[in-house]
């Protein structure tokens, strides 16, 4: 089961940029929020060689990989064509000008 | 408009032009039209210039089909196979087929590219007497071969040497008959000729030149047996090849009273007479040229998509040509005006016994035309030469040795793609092997170099093998297909030019990213990785102090103001001024390494010490336990100044070149340029500090300095060229900055300063520094300008600047709510 997890203002990530969410043990995941403000939540791991997503440039709906520029939709976590693969999703939402994401809950019991 | 209230497209044609026109009109506007296609011949649009590797046995015809069925079906495209056009009524917007079917338009796009030429002699119309243009042609040459002994081929061209060379592998006795007095004259001067002859003629061919065929003669079966050349000699012949020209194929245009001359005319957006119709490829007629080579129609189906999208941007100018005859073992290229005219000069190689010939044509101080045969591996470089209009003076003496001779290191040297195994590596950036380009080039059906790039990555970092990649893609796509336009967009999200975004920045003072992109109508909403950064950039040395920076539009490494490593740690590098450190700086850097627990502690080529492998988390505490400024080893921007110890210490010391390193350092650091930007000084002509390859690099000399600019060291070597010589530390310094802002005002984003004296020449900083000195002092004072108050990144983050993205967010306890 999932919970929404409270992750900060909106204010917080700036337009076309991204935060890192740390969770114990476990693989950090990268929001990002575009410039019409939709936020989306990735793991912060590219499929090609596990670059950190979150320190990418961010353009339209896609993050262009920091370490070899790959490409990858924020929406589905999938490489853009013609690279293959993808990295994991999580629901996200803004609620009251906060960032809401939703995580296994029995990774923060 | 149709039910669906979408746009009618129709096409007439489904051959290369066409199909490439609809592909990119795909790509832009997937959604725009309701689109159909009528094709004469019976098969899915196919790669016709590889017919010739087909009849020679070396492809299959399955293997050059470009857009399978599924390609259409997927698209939602109607597609009409073996219907010809017959009739197009303009009034009524609507097409008919021979066989009676009709569609209606909104926009037609004609694209029947051109017929071959048939010689008006006896005979012409016997069976076995062919023309050469496509898949029936060819197996109706394939199935002769298996039958008869005999073939003739009309034409020394192009088409007709491939013919004949497919024939005589599927066996046959071939002659060639030529009008001209030299195979391939319209592309070669006698002399590659006369080679190419010899080496056809060795792998069996038979020629016979300055001759005139005047009847085909036809034997007891009905079928053609003999062609009589004017004067009396007969030649046994149960297969007949013509090629000797085409001709655009415009009889539908005309019929339906399109103004056509030698081809559908159009206009720079490739439409016809009627602005909705549009004609690309073979059958159309651009500023007085039809085309016959496919180079031409990418760029033509570039712009015709473009105005079919309803965007209305760019124009079609034209294209240069080159050529290369796809017959397996013969090298030969050539390009632009290769047989020379008035005023024109010649560099010739001639090497008979090792069957190389290379002919260079110059005028006015640049390439106008270019033949080579037997070693052609600098075709392509030849060409971009061509294309660029670049003045040769300054590469003149070596320009006939290549490109690889004007100082390619950092790469392993291979320079004959052809003669590389599959499993050979080419790109050794990105590990690509020569196999796997050619295996997409063949299933994806790729022809210019930037689908190679974006498909393998191959030639997509530092570039050293793109001559190579480019070699791969002409004898596996069967051409030059990179004449990419001349004036290149900074990026697809754009037409402009970096020189066009610059202008318009200037012009109009645009101060921020939005704004360029909304007076320049970006297709993007925000952009990519490749344009924000170079805008960015534009903004800043543009408008210095007026524009603000946008750190999302930087690559990681200059947001971060540290290097981003492959496991996603940083790496920090701090100043050390001129390469000298102190008790007490190494004392903090060895305290640090401690307490942080970094890894490894590396002394860089750039003479100070990295520090590799620090957690993002910790860079702002790492900064300020170092106290050091920032290296800027991240940045497009100063990086290093290499001194030797110079006259202080050094028995041959002339000119104290620590110091003056260490001034240059000083009066330079926080300059963000184009690319980065490395300075050298030594202290006398030994040059220890190896300003030969320097941005900027500086030699002491007993009677003062001597300057030289844009050397390089990286990917290929360039020797930095020599600027002036001065007397004192103050000209060094008044002379340098000029010159680095010089580039920083022109240069385009990502090109360093040897490609940005390449393009505008040695001769023209000259006069902008040397000549004018009021110029000079004003690009000083702007340089001065742009550095004032311009902050060390590490003290402002020391003191809080931009906390948020050093800091991750831990987990916060569950709010209110459960997802599923
Ligand atoms: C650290 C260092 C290697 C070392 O351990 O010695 C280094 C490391 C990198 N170099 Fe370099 N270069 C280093 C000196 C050089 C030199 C030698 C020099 O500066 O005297 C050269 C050739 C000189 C030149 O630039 O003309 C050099 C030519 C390159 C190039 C090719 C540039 C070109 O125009 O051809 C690249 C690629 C690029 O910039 O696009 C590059 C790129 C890189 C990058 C930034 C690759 C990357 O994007 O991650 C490496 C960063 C590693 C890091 O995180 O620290 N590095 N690199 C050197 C740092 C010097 C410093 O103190 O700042
Ligand atoms: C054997 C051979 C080798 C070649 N080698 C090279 C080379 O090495 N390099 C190079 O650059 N170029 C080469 N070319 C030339 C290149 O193939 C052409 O430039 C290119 O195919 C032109 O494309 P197009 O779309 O204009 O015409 P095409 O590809 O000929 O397509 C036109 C299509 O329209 C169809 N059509 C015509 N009229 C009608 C109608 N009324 N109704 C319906 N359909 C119609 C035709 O059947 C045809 O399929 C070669 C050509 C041949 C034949
Ligand atoms: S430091 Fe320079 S040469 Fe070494 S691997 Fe990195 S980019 Fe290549
Ligand atoms: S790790 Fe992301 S592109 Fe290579």
């Amino acid at each position: 089961m999932n919970a929404w997890l409270k992750v900060c203002a909106l204010e917080d990530i700036p337009q076309l940029g991204s935060r890192v969410v740390q969770r114990e043990g476990q693989s950090d995941v990268a929001i990002f929020r575009t410039s019409e403000d939709t936020v989306f939540a990735l793991e912060d791991k590219c499929p090609h060689k596990g670059g950190a997503l979150s320190q990418g440039i961010v353009c339209g709906n896609k993050v262009a990989c920091p370490l070899h520029n790959w490409n990858i939709a924020l929406e589905t976590g999938c490489a853009i064509a013609p690279d293959e693969g993808s990295t994991k999703t999580w629901p996200v939402k803004i609620e009251d000008g906060f960032v809401l994401l939703a995580l296994p809950v029995a990774a923060h019991a | 408009m149709n039910k669906n209230n979408k746009m009618r497209l129709v096409c007439i044609g489904n051959g290369m032009a066409g199909m490439r026109a609809l592909e990119e009109l795909l790509k832009i506007a997937p959604d725009l039209y309701d689109i159909t296609v009528f094709g004469a011949e019976p098969h899915p649009n196919y790669n016709r210039i590889l017919l010739s590797p087909v009849l020679a046995g070396e492809q299959t015809l399955k293997e050059i089909v470009l857009n399978d069925l599924g390609w259409y079906q997927s698209n939602n495209i109607t597609l009409h196979l073996g219907k010809k056009i017959t009739a197009i009524d303009r009034v009524k917007r609507v097409v008919r087929a021979e066989d009676g079917t009709v569609a209606e338009y909104d926009r037609l796009l004609l694209a029947t590219g051109s017929n071959p030429i048939l010689l008006p002699i006896p005979g012409m119309k016997l069976p076995g007497v062919l023309t050469y243009r496509d898949i029936a042609d060819t197996e109706g040459m394939i199935a002769a071969s298996s039958q008869y002994k005999n073939a003739v081929v009309i034409g020394g061209g192009l088409l007709g040497l491939e013919a004949a060379n497919g024939l005589k592998l599927r066996g046959m006795n071939v002659t060639v008959i030529h009008l001209a007095d030299w195979l391939m004259e319209r592309q070669l001067d006698r002399t590659a000729s006369q080679l190419l002859q010899a080496s056809l003629e060795k792998k069996g061919l038979q020629f016979r030149l300055s001759a005139q065929t005047e009847e085909l003669v036809a034997g007891e079966s009905g079928r053609v047996a003999a062609v009589r050349l004017k004067g009396g000699e007969t030649i046994a012949a149960e297969l007949v090849v013509v090629a000797v020209g085409i001709r655009p194929n415009t009889e539908l245009a005309e019929k339906a009273g399109l103004h056509c001359s030698r081809g559908v005319v159009v206009s720079d957006t490739m439409q016809t007479y009627d602005p909705r119709i549009y004609a690309v490829g073979e059958c159309a007629n651009h500023r007085g040229i039809a085309y016959g080579l496919v180079a031409p129609l990418f760029d033509m189906a570039k712009v015709c998509a473009n105005h079919l999208a309803l965007y209305g941007i760019g124009r079609y100018t034209g294209s240069l040509t080159s050529t290369k005859l796809k017959v397996t073992g013969i090298d030969l290229f050539s390009a632009g005006n290769f047989l020379g005219d008035d005023g024109s000069e010649d560099i010739t190689l001639s090497d008979p016994i090792g069957g190389v010939y290379k002919r260079l044509v110059i005028k006015d101080d640049k390439l106008i035309g270019s033949v080579l045969y037997g070693d052609t591996v600098d075709g392509a470089y030849y060409f971009k030469l061509l294309r660029e209009g670049r003045k040769v003076s300054d590469i003149r003496d070596k320009l006939m040795f290549g490109e690889s001779n004007l100082g390619d290191a950092g790469h392993q040297g291979q320079n004959k793609a052809a003669a590389m195994s599959d499993d050979m590596e080419v790109c050794g950036c990105n590990g690509v092997c020569k196999g796997t380009i050619v295996k997409a080039i063949k299933e994806k059906g790729l022809f210019t170099l930037d689908d190679v790039r974006k498909q393998t990555k191959a030639s997509s970092s530092c570039g050293s093998c793109t001559g190579l990649v480019e070699q791969i893609l002409m004898f596996t796509a069967g051409g030059d297909y990179s004449a990419s336009p001349k004036v290149k967009p900074i990026c697809g999200c754009t037409d402009h030019t970096h020189a066009e975004v610059r202008q318009a920045i200037r012009d109009h003072e645009l101060l921020t990213i939005p704004a360029v992109m909304k007076f320049l109508e970006w297709r993007t909403p925000n952009g990519c990785a490749s344009c924000r950064p170079a805008i960015n950039y534009y903004l800043l040395s543009t408008w210095p102090h007026r524009a603000k920076d946008d750190p999302q539009s930087r690559y990681i490494n200059e947001r971060a103001h540290a290097n981003i490593q492959k496991d996603s740690t940083y790496s920090v590098i701090p100043r050390m001024w001129g390469g000298v450190t102190t008790a007490d700086e190494l004392r903090r850097i060895a305290n640090v390494v401690d307490k942080y627990k970094i890894p490894t502690v590396k002394v860089t080529g750039g003479q100070r010490i990295d520090l590799l492998g620090v957690k993002k988390e910790d860079l702002p505490a790492v900064w300020r336990d170092l106290d050091m400024p920032s290296g800027h080893a991240y940045a497009k921007a100063l990086r290093t100044v290499k001194t030797c110890v110079g006259s202080e210490w050094c028995r041959f010391g002339v000119q104290d070149s620590t110091k003056m390193g260490q001034d240059l350092e000083r009066g330079l650091w926080r300059m963000y340029a184009p690319h980065k930007v490395k300075l050298a000084v030594s202290g006398c002509p030994r040059n220890c500090a190896e300003s030969g390859i320097k941005d900027v690099g500086v030699i002491g000399v007993d009677s003062g300095w001597e300057i030289y600019v844009a050397g390089n060291g990286g990917i290929k070597t360039e020797v930095a060229q020599f600027l002036v010589k001065v007397k004192t530390a103050g000209e060094v310094m008044e002379y340098s900055s000029a010159f680095l802002q010089l580039y920083r005002e022109e240069g385009w984003y990502l090109e360093r300063t040897v490609h940005y004296i390449n393009r505008v020449g040695l001769d023209y900083v000259k006069q902008r520094i040397l000549d004018d000195e009021a110029n000079r002092k004003a690009l000083y004072e702007r340089l001065q300008f742009a550095l004032k108050d311009e902050p060390d990144p590490w003290a402002d983050r020391v003191a809080g600047a931009d906390r948020a993205q050093f800091e991750p967010i831990k987990p916060v306890a569950a709010t209110a709510g459960v997802t599923a």
